[in-house]
C-alpha cells in the first residue's frame, strides 16, 4: 500500500529522515517508536505532502504524494491539534470532513454513535468551540475525525498521549479492528512502547532517522523494544 | 523583586514578535507610530493659539475644560475595547516563590504605566509648555497636568473595575450621548458646570490631590479584588462563549464550494478579527459621501473611480489579502484532507464575489449624485470582479505568517508584511491612473468602458487563471505550511 524509496530529508545540512525502502502492506498495522528528534512526525509529514522531501519519494496505493493529490480521498489522518478548526463546534467539524468525504449527516452521525463511550458525553453536545474543548477532547474530535468516510490509510502521530486510561483501552480496540477486519492500513506512532506493542502487528524503530528495527510483534517484542531503549539507547547517551 | 519584573517585562517588549518583524514593516510602523506621536505633540503645542482665536475672551485652560468630561467618557468608552488586564500572563508566576501580593501589584502597577496612559503627555505636554512660555503660574500649571495624569490613570483603573462588563459600557456610552445632547440641544449646560469642576483642578492646584486619590483609589479596589482572586478557577481563567450553531442550509446551492464558503462565513463570524473586518467593510459604504458631497471634483473625477474601487472592493482586499492566511492555523489538515487546493481557491473567490456585488448593490444610492456616480461604480466593480480578484490571490500567495484567530483586532498587524501595503498600488493605483489618462485624453464614457472591458475580460478567462494559480498555491503550499507553522512570526 504504502512503499517508501530511497527518502531523505535534510534541514541544511542535517539529515534528518534516511529511509531506503519501507513498504507497508495493505491492512497492516504499523507502528513507529523512536526517541524525541527520531524523524517520526517527519516522515508522516512527508507522507501527507507537508513537506518535500530532499530525495526519493513515498506512494500510496500507486500514487507519488509529492506529485499527485488523488491520495487524499482515501487517506486520513490526526497528526496534531493544527488539524482542528478551534472556531467550529466538534459536530460542524465531523460534518464537514463529512462532506469532503462525501459523506451526508445521516452517515456521520452513524459514524460518531459508534464513539458515545469514547466520547464520554464530553464532546458532543456540549456547545462549545473546539479551540474551548480540553487537549484531551481535542485530540478525541480530532482521532474520530480521521474516521470519517471510510479511509483506506489513517496516519495518527502520537494518538495516546493525553488520553485518558479509559480513552487509550478503547482506542486501542478500535485502531486493531480497523486494520484486521476493515482492511485499514494504520499507521501509528508513539512513545509508548506498552500500547504499540499491543496495537500493532508491525513496529519499526526510528532513530536519528534511520530505521534500526524492524519487529514482526510477538511476545518478546516489547522486552526487546524495552532493552534497545534502555540498554543501547543509555549506553549511546555516555557515549555522548 | 520588581527589579525581576521589570526585566521581564522589558525583555517581553523587546523579544515580542511584533519586534521581530520584517525590516521594511518596522520602517513603516516606526514612521506611523512618529508621526501619530508628532501630530499629538504639534496639536498640543498649537492648542493654546487655536483656542485664543477661537475664544478670544476666554482662557484656553478653562475651554478644555469644558471639554475635558467628553475626553474622559471618549476614553471609558474606547478602553472597553482596547484594554484588558493581562492577568494570564501572571499563570507562570503562580507556582514559584513569590508573594501574591508582589504579583498583583506587578499587574497592576504595568497597567498602570503602559503606553495609553502616556499617550496625553504627548498632547498635554507641549500644551502646558506653551502655557508656561506664556507666562501662567508654574505651580498651577503643573498641578493641573498633575491632575490628568491622576485622571488618565483612574479612568485606567475604573475600566479593569468594569472588566468588559457590558451593562457598564453601555452606561458609559448612554452617558456620553446624553451629556452630549444635553449641550447641544441647550437642555442643561453639562459643559459649563464641568468646566467649572476642572478649571478649579487648575485654578487651585490643592484640588489636584482629589484625581491622584482617586487613581489611589481605584488601584487599591483592583488590588483588593484581585489579590484574592489569583486561582486559576477565578480571575485567571479565560471566559468561553457558548457556541451557537448554523448550519447555513442556503449556501448549498452554490455547489461543490458550499462547504468551504460555509466554514469561511463561521470563520469570518466566529473570531473577532475578521468580524471588525466586515462591519468595517459594510461602513465603507459611507466613504463615498465625504468625497461626493464636496462640490470641486465634478462628476468624473478619477477620485471617484478611487472611492469606487475602495467601496466594492473593500472586503476584497480587507479580507483577500490574508487569503489563505485565515486558515494559517489548521493550514497542514487542509492540505491533508480531502481538499482539491482549486476547489479551496475557487471558494474564496466566491465569497469575495458576493462581497463586491452586495457592496455594489448597497451602492446604489449613490445614483442620487448623478447617473455618472452609477456608471462609476458599476465600472469599479466589474474591474474589481474581473481583475482585482487574481490580484489579491496573486499576492496572496507571498503569505507565510500565522493569523491568530483569537486575537482582538484593534491595532492588530499579525500576519502582515510589506506585501500588504504593496498590494494596494494594482488594486487601486492601477485603475484610477488608467482612468485618469484616457478620460483626459480620449473620453469619459471610454475610460469607464475600458475598465469594463478589462475586467470583464478577466472573468472570461478566470478558468486559465484559476489554473495558473492553483500551481502557483501548490507551490508555494511547503513554504506556507512551515510559516504557518511558526507561532511568533
Amino acid at each position: 500500500m504504502i512503499i517508501t524509496q530511497n527518502l531523505t530529508k535534510k534541514y541544511g545540512s542535517q539529515i534528518v529522515l534516511n529511509i531506503e525502502h519501507l513498504e507497508v502492506p495493505k491492512g497492516q498495522s504499523f507502528g513507529l517508536v523512536g526517541n524525541n528528534g527520531a524523524g517520526k512526525t517527519t516522515f508522516f509529514s512527508l507522507l501527507l505532502d507537508l513537506i518535500q522531501p530532499t530525495t526519493g519519494h513515498i506512494t500510496n496505493n500507486d500514487v507519488q504524494v509529492n506529485i499527485s493529490e488523488a491520495w487524499k480521498p482515501f487517506t486520513s489522518s490526526f497528526i496534531d491539534e493544527t488539524f482542528l478548526i478551534g472556531y467550529l463546534t466538534p459536530e460542524e467539524y465531523f460534518y464537514f470532513i463529512g462532506t469532503l468525504r462525501g459523506q451526508n449527516k445521516a452517515d456521520v452521525d452513524a459514524l460518531l454513535s459508534n464513539f458515545e463511550d469514547f466520547f464520554h458525553g464530553e464532546i458532543l453536545g456540549q456547545k462549545k468551540y473546539l479551540r474551548d474543548l480540553s487537549k484531551g477532547n481535542q485530540k478525541k474530535a480530532g482521532i474520530v475525525g480521521s474516521f470519517i468516510g471510510n479511509p483506506e490509510v489513517v496516519i495518527l502521530d502520537e494518538p495516546f498521549a493525553n488520553l485518558d486510561p479509559t480513552t487509550q483501552i478503547r482506542l486501542k480496540s478500535i485502531i486493531k479492528d480497523l486494520a484486521d477486519k476493515q482492511g485499514v492500513t494504520v499507521l501509528v506512532s508513539s512513545h509508548d512502547l506498552i500500547h504499540v506493542t499491543e496495537v500493532c502487528e508491525r513496529i519499526v524503530v526510528l532513530n536519528k532517522g534511520e530505521v534500526v528495527r524492524d519487529i514482526r510483534t510477538s511476545a518478546e517484542t516489547l522486552k526487546e523494544l524495552e532493552n534497545f531503549f534502555g540498554g543501547r539507547m543509555a549506553k549511546e547517551g555516555e557515549v555522548v | 523583586m520588581f527589579q525581576h519584573f521589570i526585566r521581564l517585562q522589558w525583555k517581553s517588549f523587546f523579544r515580542s514578535s511584533s519586534m521581530g518583524k520584517g525590516l521594511g514593516l518596522k520602517i513603516i510602523m516606526g514612521f506611523l507610530a512618529i508621526y501619530m506621536l508628532g501630530s499629538l505633540a504639534l496639536s498640543g503645542g498649537f492648542l493654546f493659539v487655536i483656542l485664543q482665536k477661537a475664544f478670544p475672551n476666554l482662557d484656553p485652560v478653562l475651554v478644555v475644560s469644558k471639554y475635558l468630561l467628553y475626553w474622559i467618557l471618549a476614553e471609558l468608552f474606547l478602553r472597553y475595547f482596547m484594554q484588558k488586564l493581562p492577568v494570564l500572563d501572571i499563570k507562570p508566576f503562580l507556582t514559584l516563590p513569590v508573594k501574591k501580593s508582589s504579583i498583583t501589584h506587578y499587574i497592576l502597577g504595568r497597567s498602570g504605566v503602559s503606553f495609553y496612559n502616556f499617550l496625553i503627555l504627548f498632547f498635554f505636554g507641549p500644551f502646558a509648555i506653551v502655557l508656561l512660555a506664556q507666562g501662567y503660574p508654574t505651580v498651577k500649571v503643573l498641578g493641573w497636568l498633575l491632575s490628568l495624569l491622576g485622571i488618565v490613570l483612574s479612568i485606567n483603573y475604573i475600566n479593569f473595575i468594569i472588566n468588559k462588563s457590558d451593562k457598564a459600557f453601555m452606561v458609559v456610552g448612554t452617558v456620553l450621548l446624553l451629556t452630549y445632547a444635553m449641550d447641544y440641544f441647550g437642555w442643561f449646560p453639562v459643559k459649563e458646570y464641568a468646566g467649572k469642576v476642572f478649571y478649579a483642578l487648575y485654578q487651585n492646584p490643592i484640588f489636584t490631590l482629589v484625581p491622584i486619590a482617586l487613581a489611589g483609589a481605584t488601584y487599591w479596589i483592583n488590588y483588593n479584588y484581585l489579590r484574592n482572586r489569583i486561582f486559576l478557577d477565578a480571575s485567571l481563567k479565560q471566559k468561553t462563549k457558548l457556541a451557537e450553531t448554523t448550519d447555513l442550509a442556503w449556501t448549498k446551492r452554490f455547489g461543490d464550494i458550499a462547504p468551504f464558503l460555509q466554514l469561511d462565513m463561521k470563520l469570518i463570524w466566529r473570531n473577532k478579527r475578521t468580524k471588525m473586518q466586515l462591519f468595517i467593510s459594510l461602513a465603507m459604504i459611507f466613504y463615498g459621501l465625504i468625497f461626493y458631497t464636496m462640490e470641486d471634483f465634478g462628476p468624473t473625477s478619477a477620485l471617484f473611480v478611487l472611492v469606487g474601487i475602495l467601496m466594492t472592493g473593500i472586503f476584497l482586499s480587507n479580507f483577500g489579502q490574508f487569503i489563505p492566511a485565515w486558515d494559517s492555523e489548521y493550514y497542514s489538515m487542509m492540505m491533508a484532507q480531502n481538499i482539491p487546493l482549486r476547489r479551496y481557491l475557487e471558494s474564496k473567490v466566491g465569497l469575495i464575489s458576493v462581497s463586491i456585488v452586495v457592496m455594489f448593490l448597497l451602492s446604489i444610492p449613490y445614483v442620487y449624485f448623478g447617473w455618472k456616480a452609477l456608471v462609476i461604480n458599476f465600472a469599479c466593480a466589474v474591474y474589481n470582479l474581473g481583475i482585482n480578484i487574481p490580484v489579491i490571490l496573486y499576492f496572496g500567495s507571498f503569505n507565510k505568517k500565522r493569523i491568530d484567530l483569537t486575537k482582538s483586532a484593534v491595532g492588530n498587524i499579525q500576519g502582515t508584511s510589506a506585501i500588504q501595503f504593496m498590494v494596494m498600488i494594482p488594486l487601486m493605483v492601477v485603475p484610477c491612473t488608467l482612468y485618469f489618462v484616457i478620460k483626459t485624453f480620449v473620453s469619459f464614457e471610454v475610460a469607464i468602458g475600458i475598465l469594463c472591458v478589462l475586467g470583464a475580460t478577466g472573468y472570461a478567462f478566470r478558468k486559465t487563471i484559476m489554473d495558473w494559480m492553483t500551481e502557483r498555491y501548490r507551490k508555494k503550499k511547503y513554504g506556507m505550511i512551515a510559516g504557518f507553522k511558526e507561532k511568533n512570526s
